[in-house]
């Protein structure tokens, strides 16, 4: 080994106690770290993936305009045929068009509003977790018939029950008066209240006919087959778009400004409370390392009056620094990444967690995602500060004078 | 050829209320090869001027020349350069460093100087053969007697051969048998290998061997006397 990593090894090992200590802070504070980020981002895929498998989809082909003013006549046109074009050219099931209409749907007893969407019974199960979510009597099965799905907390406020009859009474596309009476042929049960208090699905060729949309819809759902890979989707769905239609691909990130949002915030504080706990180990590392310094100052201008140049002494503090943050880093990220792997196999459950869960529609345990970021974003920025926090010391060390420091005890 | 020479040099600490002045004017030479002894009563600024040549303290006034250049006026980085590689210090208190080995020690200066590993490694072990500490080479400083640290802390000062080798009170802590081995050192490096030195001490053994003695008093040369006239 090299004679000064030699000396900055021995060094650090002069106060073994407070070496440890320092080290543990580390430590600790990577542990809880990698727990948290790894807690966190994988609380957000979480959110985001059961979110847009819910309903939404990865991103939805639409009209110009239409994600900020949802007019029903902003439409695209042919929708069912370009679906399928999509679906064919994207080598993909994941492809479901659909439409969108608000309307007053009675029973016998209470009338609500709600909002209907037309959907293709085929595909839909592909982009949507809804079809799957039918806890009494089934999915639609045709595109024509008159029938309809609707939510749990719908069907409790209506009061109806699967082969009971829907009235529907809306505005057609062309602002003439629609109305269909259909047959509940399933009630779904998201967990998701906004989705199973509000949204009702029926055949897209039965809408169609019944709100004159004359073969148009309001938007081709489009599922990438991970997260990761919608922006690349996107670019390649926008190239398959017919160009004279007027019509854009928005991502979920534009279609759920409330969820990215949301996450942003969640961000926002969670980087609060880290650069906290990353400031009080910086300043631990500040005063081991100070300490150390003063501590040294006769040896250092030993070294000084021999000829070696403060520049060189005070990078010799930063290789100590960075000799106990490797320490720290690479205990921290083994220790943190082995309890965190080890939590994100058993689950747990934390107060507060059915309230969220119902909100954002996640399970009832938490299963932290270990990632190569997760991992090592934490304790690197611990160990990048450790660095900064023993820079003063380091600086200190060039207003050392020989004779000065060889004079102090 | 002239090693050392020392131009009218003042240099004044302040302590307390009073003025104390270390250095008064002072002027002095010292040929290449010399052996000087600096003696003086407690505060009579031999350590000062053993400072102001060795660069570790800037007189306030005069001029310093080493091997004809003048270095009272360079920078701290030059200051560093011209220590690293032409002159050798031995302190009063050894002063190794704690966690390195005899061996590591002495190969410190070579490390920094920029020496290859393996030359490092054999003129270490050379030198500390030299200085009598065959065996020792890998012990701590604190494993060793004091005689034995300063022995290390000559080898560390000599074992880039520097020109000029400034020691202050070298033999002050050292029993009379070490004392005797160290001058005898000295006096081979002196005889053997031209370098010059410049002890500050108050042991007559050195002094006897010094080849000029020069003896101060308030920061000024009383008295000159070249033994190898006497």
């Amino acid at each position: 080994m090299n004679l000064v990593l030699r000396l900055a090894w021995r060094n650090l090992w002069r106060q073994p106690r407070r070496t440890w200590l320092t080290t543990g802070a580390m430590v600790f504070s990577n542990v809880l770290l990698v727990f948290m980020i790894s807690l966190q981002f994988g609380m957000y895929r979480l959110m985001i993936e059961n979110s847009l498998q819910a309903f939404t989809g990865h991103m939805q082909v639409q009209a110009q305009g239409y994600n900020d003013d949802k007019k029903m006549r902003q439409t695209v046109p042919d929708i069912v045929p370009l679906a399928s074009a999509l679906r064919s050219q994207l080598d993909s099931d994941e492809v479901a068009a659909r439409a969108t209409a608000f309307a007053l749907a009675s029973s016998e007893e209470r009338s609500y509003g709600i909002a209907v969407f037309g959907v293709e019974p085929r595909f839909e199960p592909h982009v949507s977790s809804i079809p799957g979510l039918v806890r009494e009597g089934r999915y639609l099965d045709s595109n024509e018939a008159p029938e309809i799905v609707i939510g749990k907390v719908l069907a409790r406020n209506l009061r109806v029950q699967v082969g009971d009859e829907l009235t529907l009474l809306g505005s057609g596309r062309d602002g003439s008066f629609a109305a269909v009476v259909a047959t509940v042929v399933g009630i779904f049960d998201s967990g998701v209240a906004d989705l199973d208090r509000t949204i009702a699905e029926m055949p897209l060729g039965l809408f169609q006919d019944v709100f004159y949309m004359r073969g148009s819809g309001h938007q081709v759902v489009v599922n990438a087959p991970r997260l990761g890979q919608v922006a690349e989707l996107k670019q390649r769905v926008a190239g398959l778009l017919p160009e004279d239609q007027g019509l854009v691909v928005q991502d979920w990130d534009a279609l759920l400004p409330g969820l990215k949002q949301a996450i942003q915030a969640d961000i926002s504080s969670a980087v609060f409370m880290y650069a906290v706990l990353v400031i009080l180990v910086a300043f631990s590392v500040l005063n081991t390392q100070l300490m150390s310094v003063l501590e040294r100052t006769h040896e250092f201008g030993i070294v000084l009056a021999l000829g070696l140049k403060p520049g060189r002494l005070g990078r010799l503090v930063m290789l100590e620094t960075a000799m106990m943050g490797t320490m720290g880093l690479l205990l921290g990220a083994l220790i943190g990444g082995a309890v965190t792997a080890w939590l994100g196999i058993q689950g747990f459950t934390m107060p507060g967690m059915d309230e969220m869960g119902a909100k954002f529609n996640l399970p009832s345990r938490l299963h932290p995602d270990v990632t190569i970021a997760s991992l090592l974003s934490g304790p690197a920025v611990v160990f990048l500060f450790s660095l900064l926090a023993s820079a003063y010391p380091a600086l200190r060390i060039r207003r050392l004078h020989p004779v000065e420091a060889m004079r102090s005890a | 050829m002239t090693a050392v020479r020392c131009v009218d040099l003042c240099k004044t600490y302040r302590q307390g209320d009073q003025d104390i002045k270390a250095l008064d004017h002072l002027s002095m030479e010292v040929e290449e090869g010399g052996f000087v002894c600096l003696s003086s009563p407690s505060g009579g600024g031999k350590t000062t001027l053993l400072n102001a040549i060795g660069g570790l303290d800037k007189p306030d006034s005069g001029e310093v020349y080493i091997a004809g250049e003048r270095i009272d006026n360079l920078s701290k980085g030059n200051l560093a350069e011209l220590r690293l590689h032409r002159i050798g210090f031995v302190f009063q208190a050894f002063n190794l460093i704690p966690v390195l080995s005899a061996r590591e020690n002495v190969e410190f200066v070579m490390q920094v100087q920029g020496v290859p590993a393996s030359e490092r490694r054999e003129k270490s072990l050379e030198i500390l053969e030299e200085v009598g500490l065959e065996g020792l080479e890998d012990r701590l400083p604190s494993e060793m007697s004091g005689g034995q640290q300063q022995r290390v802390a000559v080898a560390r000062a000599i074992v880039s051969n520097p020109a000029l080798v400034l020691a202050d009170e070298p033999t002050a802590n050292l029993d009379s048998k070490t004392a005797d081995g160290l001058i005898d050192l000295f006096k081979h490096l002196n005889e053997h290998h031209g370098t010059t030195f410049i002890i500050a001490t108050h042991d007559q053994r050195v002094m006897a061997y010094a080849k000029r003695l020069v003896r101060m008093l308030d920061g000024r040369i009383v008295e000159e006397i070249d033994q190898n006239a006497a």
